[in-house]
């Protein structure tokens, strides 16, 4: 069996991972440091949906002989991407955003050459919700090695690798820059007991047997609507908004096709070119966000497009509190 | 949670008391506030609509958006559905009531002088503003904890943090830059007033900041932009905060032509900025919201105080400050000073 367990100190681990050879592009983060709580920097996001993303360059030429060079596709990285010290509920964010992404060549391209060394959170923020939404601070099912703190000693952390890939890498790459320590794998394993996610399938179960209609008509939306600012924020922090726009730039007679970040909170979004717009209000806008995380994505998918990272609470300047959404929905939903 | 006592408890209890009685008494159809919302440092605007709801209302340090970007919405939301060019009595039109500082209600003026408010329809109880808290160095004083409670009183500002911590934080020393500088904390134009007079600001040192950056070359001025505005992820919330910000379709958002590229590389994210601001020029009355309500803390105001400095020096201009001026952009004097107006042998070779 592979040797797939460590306990090694924070700083020690730090430096390792700075050894590691150029075949990696290691992105480690801010909060591995720190020891900070909460999902931090949305390093995940930016991985997944890296922007401006150049799906194609183009050239315009007479036909010649050459003009099979007319269209060229990026050539796509052959590094490892090892994302290091991310939190459960991004981890998971790539699971979910996945399910909509099943045929992207270029997202999955991506995921299959990423390494997930997940941070398991020993304390949460209060605007921290993974356990309404399926999830939890100790939920390991969607990374590639686990890490945890060690109780009672802040510098020390336990590290296990769960899938194949993991255990290579923890083995052949990491791990002969780190002092093997025996009883590392049991005292995760005895930490994290029987945790068995998702926990708690209540609140999902709910949102799938409620009445599209009469979620959709409900009478909150309207007050929801009144402080929305309808910018991007929500939508730019969250790691399960993969919402994109496309353009073709040209300088000259050379251009590229890009792929970046779009927001279903811009009017834009749904303009048609007719100039109708089916979303034209406000409050279409906000309600489509909401709808879409918990109940149209639900029906489809089998899963709330939400990891309950908080980040959206935190960053709303009008304290829009998706929680609070939530709550309204699954009262709707009950009665 | 949010507590406050001292004046601003006194002020919250009389708005109150006020837009209940207005809303009792049919004068108004709606109320523009702030009330509590789930995180204790970001009161949540809300739209008042019946008297037993007024007790939603709160007044605080921490009311960093700038109201009147509400008002022509909910204005609008009042009317009742006409056919295109329908002429309405707007003595008719159900009103609205809205609480203002000096900069809010500076942008009303601004917003009854470019055609989009009616003043008759607007029903203003002025407060003098005390200056509001700094979003973001209110967090960096926490040093990465969290506020779970936080109780204001007219100096001071206490934090109760995780696990039980509390931390005073001295109120003026966080109040934003643009508040401490202020040349207008009291209501321009109000129906009725409630609380205390504004205090004196710091007006000597209004335009400190922006010498700061004029005092560079343009090599270093240049550096300085790019660096302040690296970090724009293109959110548009400076945009969509902004009370000056009402047209139906943005510049950015439009595809033809498109008069700038969607991207957030550098190019992109400068030129929204640079355009921005200067759609503000002659308007902006430095209220702050753009900047507080930034996500990664870039610092767009300066680009919006440059502007207000250059009409000042030039026309001895001041926005939003009386509803019978004509905008500044909207007209012309003889006496105008020339300068952008290029002549032969001086500065146009």
């Amino acid at each position: 069996m592979r040797y797939s367990a460590y306990r090694i100190d924070r700083a020690r681990l730090i430096e390792a991972i700075n050894m590691l050879g150029p075949g990696f592009d290691v992105r480690v983060a801010p909060h591995l440091e720190t020891g900070e709580s909460g999902p931090g920097e949305n390093m995940v996001k930016t991985f997944m949906f890296p922007q401006p993303e150049v799906l194609f360059t183009f050239k315009k030429a007479p036909p010649t002989a050459d003009d099979v060079d007319l269209l060229r596709e990026p050539s796509l990285p052959h590094t490892t991407t090892l994302l290091f010290g991310i939190r459960p509920c991004d981890a998971r964010s790539i699971h979910l955003n996945g399910l909509a992404y099943e045929e992207d060549t270029y997202f999955w391209h991506r995921i299959e050459g990423a390494i997930i060394v997940g941070y398991l959170c020993k304390t949460v923020l209060s605007t921290c919700f993974c356990q309404r939404v399926g999830s939890g601070p100790d939920d390991t099912r969607y990374m590639d090695v686990v890490m945890m703190d060690v109780e009672g000693d802040h510098d020390a952390l336990l590290l296990h690798g769960i899938t194949e890939k993991g255990m290579i890498f923890l083995s052949q790459e990491l791990g002969p820059l780190l002092i093997k320590c025996g009883g590392a794998k049991e005292e995760i394993e005895q930490s994290l007991g029987s945790r068995q996610y998702p926990k708690d399938t209540n609140t999902l179960d709910t949102l799938l047997s409620s009445d599209l209609m009469a979620l959709y008509n409900a009478p909150f939306w309207d007050q929801l609507k009144d402080g929305c600012l309808n910018c991007g924020i929500c939508t730019f922090r969250c790691p399960t908004c993969y919402c994109f726009d496309i353009q073709d730039e040209t300088l000259g007679a050379k251009g590229r096709r890009i792929r970046y970040w779009d927001s279903c909170m811009f009017p834009l979004f749904t303009q048609h070119a007719s100039g109708h717009n089916p979303r034209g209000g406000k409050i279409f806008r906000v309600r489509n966000r909401f709808m879409h995380k918990l109940k149209y994505f639900p029906d489809r998918f089998g899963a709330i497009s939400c990891v309950g990272c908080g980040r959206c609470v935190r960053d709303c300047p009008v304290n829009i509190d998706i929680r609070e959404v939530l709550d309204n929905l699954l009262e709707v939903a009950r009665s | 949670m949010l507590e406050v006592t001292g004046q601003h408890r006194e002020c919250q209890e009389q708005l109150r008391k006020r837009a209940r009685d207005l809303l009792a008494s049919g004068e108004i159809a709606a109320f523009i506030g702030y009330g509590n919302g789930s995180l204790p440092w970001v009161p949540r605007p809300i739209v008042v609509r019946s008297p037993e709801e007024a007790d939603r209302l709160v007044w605080n340090s921490f009311l960093t958006l700038n109201l009147a970007n509400y008002l022509p919405g909910v204005l609008k939301e009042l009317e009742p559905p006409r056919r295109r060019g329908e002429q309405v009595d707007p003595s008719t039109l159900p009103r609205v009531g809205i609480v203002a500082t000096g900069c809010w209600s500076r942008n009303i003026v601004i917003q009854v002088q470019e055609n989009q408010v009616d003043r008759s329809r607007v029903h203003i109880i002025g407060i003098s503003s005390r200056g509001m808290i700094s979003r973001h160095s209110f967090k960096q004083a926490l040093g990465g904890k969290e506020a779970l409670k936080i109780v204001e009183n007219d100096h001071e500002i206490e934090v109760t943090l995780s696990h039980g911590e509390t931390m005073v934080l001295s109120r003026w020393e966080y109040v934003r830059p643009n508040c401490k500088t202020c040349i207008h904390p009291g209501p321009v134009v109000s129906d009725e007033t409630i609380g205390p007079p504004p205090g004196r600001r710091l007006v000597d040192e209004r335009f400190r900041e922006i010498e700061e950056v004029e005092a560079k070359d343009s090599q270093g001025r240049w550096e300085w932009f790019e660096e302040a505005f690296k970090d724009c992820i293109r959110c548009y919330a400076c945009r969509n905060a902004c009370p000056l910000c009402y047209c139906p379709t943005c510049f950015v958002d439009d595809s033809r032509p498109q008069w700038v590229g969607k991207s957030i590389e550098t190019p992109d994210a400068l030129t929204f900025h640079i355009l921005r601001a200067y759609h503000c020029a002659g308007r902006c009355t430095d209220c702050g919201a753009c900047e507080s309500v930034c996500p990664v803390g870039i610092p767009m105001r300066l680009l919006t105080k440059k502007l207000i400095k250059e009409a000042q020096m030039l026309f001895d201009w001041e926005p939003g400050m009386s509803l019978e001026e004509a905008p500044l952009l909207g007209s012309f004097s003889p006496d105008d000073p020339d300068i952008a107006i290029l002549k032969g042998g001086e500065k146009g070779t």
